[in-house]
């Protein structure tokens, strides 16, 4: 065998060193938010109850529950997905399916990067001067799920486009030469066959949706309303400004019950990106070709 | 017009009728030729073999046939080619066109369909919803591809986790499924054992006597043994078309052809 | 001759496969469905901009000042005497904020990007992936609730400072939160270095760490830069995080410690009180378009040049 020289010792010692670094820079990142996510169980938890999830807050919102939030949560979320799914996976069809490779092309994909990077504020600004202002709609929740369906557009297209492009061309072209049309064959092999990738687009969709809060500030969300809402055109109260809400808002706050709503929130959301997470891993292992 | 498309004709195949007629053919990728000078026709019922080394233009030309070109915007057809004498470049429902056009590839694809979904695939796309009606195509075409035996037992399983022969077989079942006027079969042979090649090769002698085939083929001796008549394509040129066994025995206008059915190159 | 087959031919076989179907016009009618889905994300890029200048448009006009928006600290919008829109403190505010945010974030999320490409595999690998994707996916609500209830208490306690909600804490909160998108995408800079490159280095005996500084780091130079300006994107955009965290007082800071206020919070904090059509209404729009170009500018950016990546 070789004989180690200084300069191999020397070069062995710097890659351990500098494997230990990044290591630890590893784990300085990831180690604060465990200790942040074990504070918010460590202090919601006791908060949290059947009555917390199930009942109307009292008392200016220093007791009682978050069932309104949580309820105009869900609801926005589903009005946004009834707009934003299907219109993201035509956007990824077309993308995947149809578009060549040219300069118009290029210009969808930078508006799709650039409606994904652009400020919510912005789209917040947006929902006010078209939903809720030029349509008419009021601030509801129509207005705000449709400024939420277009800020989160991008990762339906994004997810669907990924797993229709997953699917070989070969197929496609089997198909092609059978006399298959463009859309039959789109029906029949490509959808079938990318459907778990889109759904994990759309479960990713949903946890964004779900924890976005400026959007929905001017233009459907309410710091607090005492009825439930009867249409997609009344106002709503929402879990993500519920949070907003009681941690900045209204004074004489008990400590916890912030706590318990930022804990009820990001188990929604983490709970959403798991399923979507192992939706993805259950697919990796299930080759079909 | 005097070509190699007014080759001499056997008594038998002129009194039959043109299926698919080619004059004047040019295909080029990003103003490459990679196929000219093609003029010849295609009988109804015949058999119709193309030999030829890689690269000689012959996966091109299937491609312009069914109009897969559409699909490839850097591939350029010109000339005229005439299905059923309609010329396919002025065809609006392609669709149409290829449903009559069984293709069988060089490299079998199963689609990630349960193996009868493969089979049952085109019945159903042109509105074929009777089950019982689809049982009766897919046990007849899979038979007929010999592959019934292998998977009867089996038919909900994936068609794209068959062995490669078994997909190629698969693919041929697919393609018979459409019940094609014509069908056009590009290098099968390679990814099958030579056992299913000879059964699929009684198959297509059988077929032949409801449509008309297209064999391409790098397998001199498979052209000979099937093919009424064979054209030799060589370097993006048809350089001779003619009855089969002249191009083995009789006289050949290009030397290039008798070396090349002799093994002497390709 | 040929005149001769072709007329025989005519006579006898139906070209009837040439008939337009049901299949085929709708196939004709979803390629024109999926296409407006597709230009539909540039509709609304378009429409984003045309809606908050129709209503910024006022502002733009009348009250203006170019020297004094983007000049005049004094942010004074509802002032009894003279109203001022000077967002040069706001300015302040969110690049003090975002500048502390890519400190913390860019050394960490390359770091760890660097440790999960390059010296992570396996399980660990596969652990540490989930792990920043999950970190991606927490609502910046919740980061702003975790420096208003968290940071701030521990701000206060270990620098001994009256105020724990300023520039230290959100850009803090803001670098946690930009990491791992930043770490994501530079994984994927990092992982698009061809295995050949490593292998010829690795093969002239280098070392695993000098194979990273000499041979990868150059090559994926543009995807990491491209993940930086994502970062900043986001950190500039962020907004429930920065309302929260940073103390929301109109200051253009000295220290850390300086309770500061960002364009973006004070959209937030202030357009529910405004009437619409007001000056200050017209204002906050206004700051609104300001956002959107520098962020498409952004994002314009990141894009050429990560793209320039895959061409070289």
């Amino acid at each position: 065998m070789f004989e180690a020289t200084p300069l191999n010792q020397r070069n062995d010692t710097r890659q351990k060193l500098f494997r230990f670094g990044l290591g630890t820079m590893t784990g300085l990142l990831i180690l604060p938010v465990v200790l942040i996510l074990g504070t918010l169980i460590y202090k919601g938890a006791p908060v949290i109850s059947f009555e917390f999830l199930f009942t109307g807050p009292t008392k200016g919102m220093t007791a009682g529950g978050i069932f309104p939030a949580l309820l105009g949560t869900i609801l926005l979320v589903l009005v946004a997905l009834i707009a934003s799914v299907p219109l993201g996976i035509a956007a990824a069809i077309y993308l995947s399916e149809y578009a060549a490779d040219n300069w118009f092309t290029r210009t969808i994909n930078l508006a799709i990067i650039n409606l994904a990077g652009v400020p919510s504020i912005v789209h917040a600004l947006f929902g006010v001067g078209a939903f809720v202002i030029f349509f008419r709609f009021g601030t509801s929740i129509l207005a705000a799920s449709l400024t939420l369906a277009i800020m989160t557009l991008p990762v339906v297209i994004v997810a669907t486009r990924e797993s229709l492009q997953a699917v070989p061309m070969a197929f496609r072209e089997a198909c092609w030469n059978m006399g298959a049309t463009r859309w039959q064959t789109i029906r029949r092999v490509v959808l079938p066959n990318a459907i778990t990738g889109i759904l994990t687009g759309v479960i990713l969709e949903v946890s964004r949706t779900a924890g976005e809060t400026a959007p929905i500030m001017f233009t459907g969300a309410a710091f607090f309303l005492p009825l439930l809402p009867q249409s997609v055109f009344d106002q709503t109260m929402a879990l993500s400004l519920h949070l907003f809400v009681v941690s900045t808002q209204v004074p004489g706050m008990p400590e916890n019950l912030p706590f318990g709503v930022a804990l009820v929130l990001i188990s929604m959301v983490l709970l959403m990106n798991s399923l979507s997470i192992a939706l993805r891993m259950y697919l990796r292992g299930k080759k079909k070709w | 017009m005097v070509s190699a498309g007014a080759a001499p004709l056997s008594e038998e195949t002129v009194s039959s009728q043109v299926k698919l007629g080619v004059r004047d053919l040019h295909i080029s990728y990003h103003h490459v030729t990679a196929l000219e000078g093609v003029n010849f026709d295609i009988h109804e019922h015949e058999i119709f073999g193309i030999i030829g080394p890689a690269n000689a233009g012959k996966t091109s030309f299937l491609k312009a046939i069914n109009r897969m070109d559409m699909f490839t915007p850097e591939m350029k057809v010109e000339g005229k080619i005439t299905f059923n004498s309609v010329d396919v470049s002025r065809i609006r429902n392609v669709y149409g066109l290829r449903s009559r056009i069984g293709v069988v590839f060089p490299l079998p694809v199963g689609l990630p369909l349960s193996i009868y979904d493969n089979v049952a695939l085109s019945p159903r796309l042109r509105g074929q919803k009777n089950r019982a009606e689809l049982d009766v195509i897919v046990e007849r075409c899979l038979t007929r591809a010999a592959l019934w035996d292998e998977v009867k037992d089996r038919l909900d399983s994936l068609g794209s986790m068959l062995s490669g022969g078994q997909q190629q077989r698969l693919t041929i079942a697919r393609a018979l499924s459409q019940d094609p006027e014509m069908l056009m079969l590009d290098e099968f042979s390679i990814a099958v054992d030579p056992v299913t090649t000879m059964r699929i090769e009684d198959v297509l002698k059988e077929l032949r006597k409801e449509v008309t085939i297209i064999l391409v083929t790098n397998l001199v001796q498979q052209a000979r043994r099937l093919a009424d008549r064979t054209a030799f394509f060589l370097d993006g040129r048809c350089v001779e078309v003619g009855v089969t066994e002249d191009l083995f025995t009789g006289e050949v206008k290009d030397q290039r052809t008798r070396d090349y059915v002799e093994g002497r190159f390709g | 001759m040929e005149n001769n087959t072709s007329a025989k031919v005519s006579a006898g076989i139906d070209p009837g496969f040439d008939q337009l179907n049901r299949d085929w016009y709708i196939d004709k009618a979803v390629q024109v469905l999926v296409f407006i889905g597709g230009i539909s994300a540039i509709v609304f890029i378009i429409g984003i901009f045309v809606f908050i200048s129709k209503e910024g448009y006022g502002f733009l006009v009348g009250e203006f000042n170019f020297k004094e928006f983007f000049f005049s600290p004094n942010w004074r919008p509802t002032s009894e005497s003279k109203e001022t829109f000077g967002i040069l403190a706001l300015i302040a505010g969110t690049a003090s904020v975002t500048g502390l945010a890519m400190l913390v974030a860019i050394p960490f999320s390359l770091g760890t990007a660097i440790f999960i490409a390059e010296f992570s595999s396996g399980k660990t690998r596969e652990f540490l992936k989930i792990t920043v994707e999950l970190l991606a996916a927490i609502p910046s609500v919740v980061w702003g609730f975790i420096g208003l209830a968290i940071m701030n208490p521990i701000i206060i306690q270990t620098f001994n400072v009256p105020v724990g909600l300023n520039v230290l804490n959100a850009g803090i909160i803001l670098g946690l939160m930009a990491a791992p998108i930043m770490t994501s995408i530079a994984e994927d800079a990092l992982k698009a270095v061809p295995d050949r490159y490593r292998e010829a280095a690795e093969a002239m005996g280098a070392t695993r760490w000098q194979v990273i500084y000499k041979v990868v780091l150059p090559a994926a130079k543009n995807g990491l830069l491209g993940a930086v300006l994502l970062g900043v994107g986001r950190g500039f955009g962020e907004t429930m995080a920065v309302l929260m965290a940073t103390g929301h007082s109109i200051n253009i800071p000295t220290s850390v410690f300086d309770s500061v206020r960002a364009l973006t919070a004070t959209i937030a904090a202030e357009l529910g009180e405004t009437a619409a059509g007001s000056p200050h209404y017209q204002a906050l729009f206004t700051i609104g378009i300001f956002l959107f170009v520098i962020t498409f500018i952004i994002n314009l950016v990141a894009d050429l040049v990560v793209r320039g990546v895959r061409k070289g």
